[in-house]
C-alpha cells in the first residue's frame, strides 16, 4: 500500500491586515507552520499504513523552505516527501496549483491512495484535492470521516454528505479528502527529529515535469486573477439598544427578523 | 496575465535586503548576491509598487476565449430527491440580478433520479430554462457520473457563468467540473457582480476573513463560483411562471463510476457548536434554571444551539461540549447572542470572529460590550421572555 498525503505550509498566524490607507498587506512576521488540517490526513494515512502495511509519502508545493513541513511529517512517521518548487509556479490559483501537484504526483510514481486535508487555513478554498483527482483521472470522495476497510483493491469509507452520512466503496487508486477533527494526530517524534538528515525531501521543478508548456503553471496557468485586495468593512460602530425591557426586546426581535433568523 | 522581472543591474546588497522585507509572503530571497523570487509569490505586486524599479511587471497577452459564444448563467440545483436545497433558490435570485446586466438567460441544471414535478418550482425563482439529467444511475451522488453530466451540459449549452451552492456536494462537484473545463473557480463568494463584457466579478474573504479579494476569470469560460447557504437573500417566488424542463440524453459511458454507495443514514441533529450558524450563549449572569430554559427555547426558535462559558461547565450546569473559549470550542456563527456574559478574554477569543454579536448584560462596563455589535444594557430575566413571546407571535404571521 503506497499512500501519498498532500500537505501545505501556511502562515503561522492568520493575523493579516490591510492598511486601509496604503492598501499594503501587514503581516506579523512571516512565521509558518504545517496546515493544521493536514495533521488529520497524516494521522489517517499513518494509521492505515500501520494496519494494512505500506508507507506514507508526502508532497507539497511552495518555496524551498516548505521542506520543513516534510520534515515534520517525517517526524510523525512518514517516509519522506517531495517539494514542488519553482518560480514558474508562482501566483498559481486553484487550477494551476492542482495541475502542478498532479504533474508532481505523476513524477513521484504510482500510489494506491492519495489523501488531502479538508482545506488550508490560508487559501481556505477546499477545492485543490478534487481538481487534483480530475487531473489524475481517479475517483475522489470528500469529507471522509473514516476509512473502514481496505479489501480487494477497494477502499471502504464513511463520508459526510450534507444531511447524510454515506458509506461507500471506492476502487483504488483514488483520492480522498479527510474531514477535520476525525482523529487525534500523533505528536512528532523528538527522537526522529534529532537524527534527521538533510535527505528527507527531494525537489522537483518545472524542468522535471512531463508537461513542458509553461503556460499551464503559475500565474500563466491560472484562470482566475485577483483584481484587488481590500480590507473588509469593519463593524466598528457599536449599536446600543436603549429603552426599557419592552423596547429592547422589540428592537432585538426586529434585528432577528432582519437577519432572517426566523 | 504577466510576470515579474528582476532588473539585476540595479540590485545592490542594501536595496535587495529592503526588497526582501517588502514582500509579505517571504517570496523574495537574496542569497550569494542573487535576488530571486520563489514560488511563495502571490503576485500581489507590492515589490513592483514599492521596490524602486528593482522589479517590474511585464504584461503578457494571453489567448482568450470568444466570450460571445458563451451565453447564460447556470445555477446547479442542489437537491436530495424531491427536496431542493434552499441555497439553490438564493442563487437563482442572484443569477437573475446578474443576468439583467448582460441580457443573458438563467439556466438551472438538475442531475438526479425520478425527478418529479417539484423541479418546475425553479421557474418560480426566475429560471428561464431547466435542463434535466434523469437516470437511476444518478440516484446517489457519485463524482464521475455527476461530473460527466455537468460537462455534457456545459459542452452543449455553453453557459457563461456557473453558480454552485457551497454544500459538501457542491464543493466536490464544482472543482472537478471546473478542472475538466480548465476554467476558473472561486470558492465561497460573498459578493457577485456582472460586467457588461460578461466577466463575473467575484469577491470573497481571504486569509481567514481579514482581507477581501476581488477575483475575475477574464480568459476562460465558463466562470465557476461557489456560494454558501444564506449569503444571498431568497427571492419571492413568482408562482405564475412555468415552463417545460428540457430532458438531456444520457449515454452509458456517462454513468461509469469507480464508486459504489453502500448505505446512508440521515445525520442526527448536530450539537457541534463550532459548526453552528446561530448560537445562544449563557454565562454566569444567566445561570438560573429558568433563564437557561428560556435560552434553550430561544436557541430552538432560531434554529441554533445553546453554548456557555466556563463557569457553567465547571458548575456542572452544562456539558463541556457546549463551552466557548480558549479551553472550549472556537465558534464563528453568523449570529451569537450572549446572555449574562461578562466577556473575559478567554471567552472572547473563542467567539469574537462571529459575524454578528449581540450582548445583554446588566453591567454596562462589561468587556463583552467592547466586541459586541449590538449592546443591550438590561436584565436578561426581563428581556428574554418578552423576546421569546414576540418571536412566537411573529412566526405566526408568516
Amino acid at each position: 500500500m503506497k499512500i501519498l498525503v498532500c500537505i501545505k505550509q501556511v502562515p503561522g498566524s492568520s493575523n493579516v491586515e490591510v492598511d486601509p490607507v496604503t492598501g499594503v498587506l501587514k503581516r506579523d512576521g512571516i512565521s509558518s507552520k504545517l496546515n493544521p488540517y493536514d495533521l488529520y490526513s497524516l494521522e489517517l494515512a499513518l494509521s492505515l499504513a500501520e494496519k494494512y502495511g505500506g508507507e506514507v509519502e508526502t508532497i507539497t508545493m511552495g518555496p524551498p523552505q516548505a521542506k520543513s513541513i516534510i520534515d515534520e511529517a517525517v517526524c510523525m512517521g512518514a517516509k519522506g516527501g517531495t517539494v514542488l518548487s519553482d518560480r514558474k509556479f508562482a501566483g498559481a490559483d486553484v487550477l494551476a496549483t492542482a495541475y502542478t501537484i498532479s504533474q508532481g504526483i505523476k513524477k513521484c510514481g504510482e500510489f494506491d491512495l492519495i489523501i488531502c486535508g479538508k482545506q488550508t487555513t490560508d487559501g481556505d478554498t477546499a477545492q485543490v484535492g478534487a481538481e487534483v483527482s480530475e487531473f489524475l483521472n481517479i475517483p475522489n470522495v470528500s469529507n471522509v470521516l473514516s476509512v473502514d476497510a481496505i479489501e480487494d483493491k477497494k477502499l471502504f469509507v464513511t463520508a459526510s454528505l450534507d444531511e447524510k452520512i454515506v458509506k461507500m466503496s471506492i476502487n483504488l487508486p483514488c483520492l480522498i479528502s479527510a474531514e477535520g477533527d476525525i482523529n487525534t494526530p500523533r505528536l512528532p517524534s523528538y527522537k526522529v527529529k534529532q537524527t534527521l538528515t538533510g535527505d528527507t525531501a527531494r525537489f522537483f521543478s518545472f524542468a522535471d515535469f512531463d508537461d513542458q508548456n509553461p503556460d499551464n503553471y503559475g500565474l500563466s496557468g491560472s484562470a482566475t486573477q485577483v483584481e484587488r485586495i481590500f480590507p473588509p468593512e469593519k463593524n466598528s460602530e457599536k449599536a446600543v439598544i436603549d429603552g426599557d425591557a419592552e423596547e429592547q426586546s422589540e428592537a432585538l426581535f426586529e434585528l432577528i427578523r432582519s437577519k432572517k433568523l426566523i | 496575465m504577466g510576470k515579474l522581472v528582476i532588473n539585476h543591474d540595479l540590485v545592490t546588497k542594501e536595496n535587495a535586503k529592503e526588497l526582501t522585507n517588502i514582500c509579505p509572503f517571504g517570496a523574495i530571497t537574496y542569497e550569494d548576491g542573487k535576488l530571486d523570487i520563489s514560488s511563495a509569490c502571490k503576485m500581489c505586486k507590492l515589490c513592483v509598487k514599492k521596490g524602486g524599479g528593482l522589479v517590474t511587471y511585464e504584461e503578457e497577452i494571453k489567448a482568450s476565449v470568444d466570450k460571445s459564444e458563451w451565453r447564460g448563467i447556470c445555477v446547479y440545483v442542489d437537491h436530495h430527491g424531491d427536496k431542493i436545497h434552499r441555497v439553490t433558490y438564493e442563487l437563482c435570485g442572484k443569477a437573475c440580478e446578474l443576468a439583467k446586466v448582460t441580457g443573458h438567460p438563467v439556466y438551472a441544471l438538475v442531475i438526479g433520479d425520478a425527478l418529479g414535478e417539484s423541479i418546475k418550482k425553479l421557474f418560480w425563482y426566475g429560471v428561464d430554462k431547466i435542463f434535466v439529467y434523469d437516470d437511476p444511475g444518478y440516484r446517489d451522488f457519485r463524482i464521475e457520473p455527476y461530473t460527466a453530466a455537468f460537462c455534457d451540459f456545459i459542452n452543449k449549452v455553453k453557459p457563461s457563468s456557473v453558480m454552485v451552492g457551497a454544500t459538501n456536494l457542491g464543493r466536490q462537484l464544482a472543482p472537478r467540473v471546473a478542472a475538466r473545463c480548465r476554467s476558473g473557480l472561486t470558492a465561497d463568494c460573498t459578493v457577485l457582480e456582472m460586467k457588461e463584457n460578461t466577466d463575473l466579478v467575484q469577491i470573497r474573504p481571504a486569509f481567514g476573513g481579514n482581507i477581501m479579494a476581488q477575483i475575475v476569470s477574464p480568459d476562460t469560460r465558463p466562470q465557476f463560483c461557489t456560494v454558501r447557504y444564506k449569503v444571498f437573500p431568497e427571492p419571492e417566488p413568482q408562482k405564475d411562471r412555468t415552463g417545460e424542463p428540457v430532458k438531456m440524453d444520457i449515454t452509458p459511458e456517462m454513468l461509469r463510476s469507480d464508486i459504489s454507495v453502500l448505505s446512508f443514514t440521515e445525520k442526527p441533529k448536530d450539537i457541534d457548536i463550532s459548526e453552528a450558524d446561530i448560537i445562544v450563549a449563557v454565562g454566569r449572569g444567566a445561570m438560573s434554571e429558568g433563564i437557561r430554559a428560556q435560552a434553550k427555547e430561544l436557541a430552538d426558535l432560531l434554529g441554533g444551539v445553546l453554548a456557555c462559558t466556563r463557569p457553567l461547565v465547571e458548575g456542572n450546569v452544562l456539558d463541556a461540549k457546549h463551552q466557548i473559549g480558549l479551553s472550549g470550542r472556537t465558534v464563528k456563527p453568523k449570529f451569537i447572542i450572549c446572555l449574562g456574559i461578562s466577556g473575559a478574554v478567554q471567552f472572547a477569543a473563542g467567539m469574537k470572529a462571529s459575524d454578528c454579536i449581540v450582548a445583554i448584560n446588566t453591567d454596562k462596563q462589561a468587556p463583552i460590550f467592547d466586541i459586541a455589535h449590538y449592546a443591550v444594557v438590561g436584565d436578561v430575566g426581563e428581556i428574554l421572555p418578552k423576546l421569546i413571546a414576540k418571536i412566537k407571535e411573529g412566526s405566526l404571521d408568516v
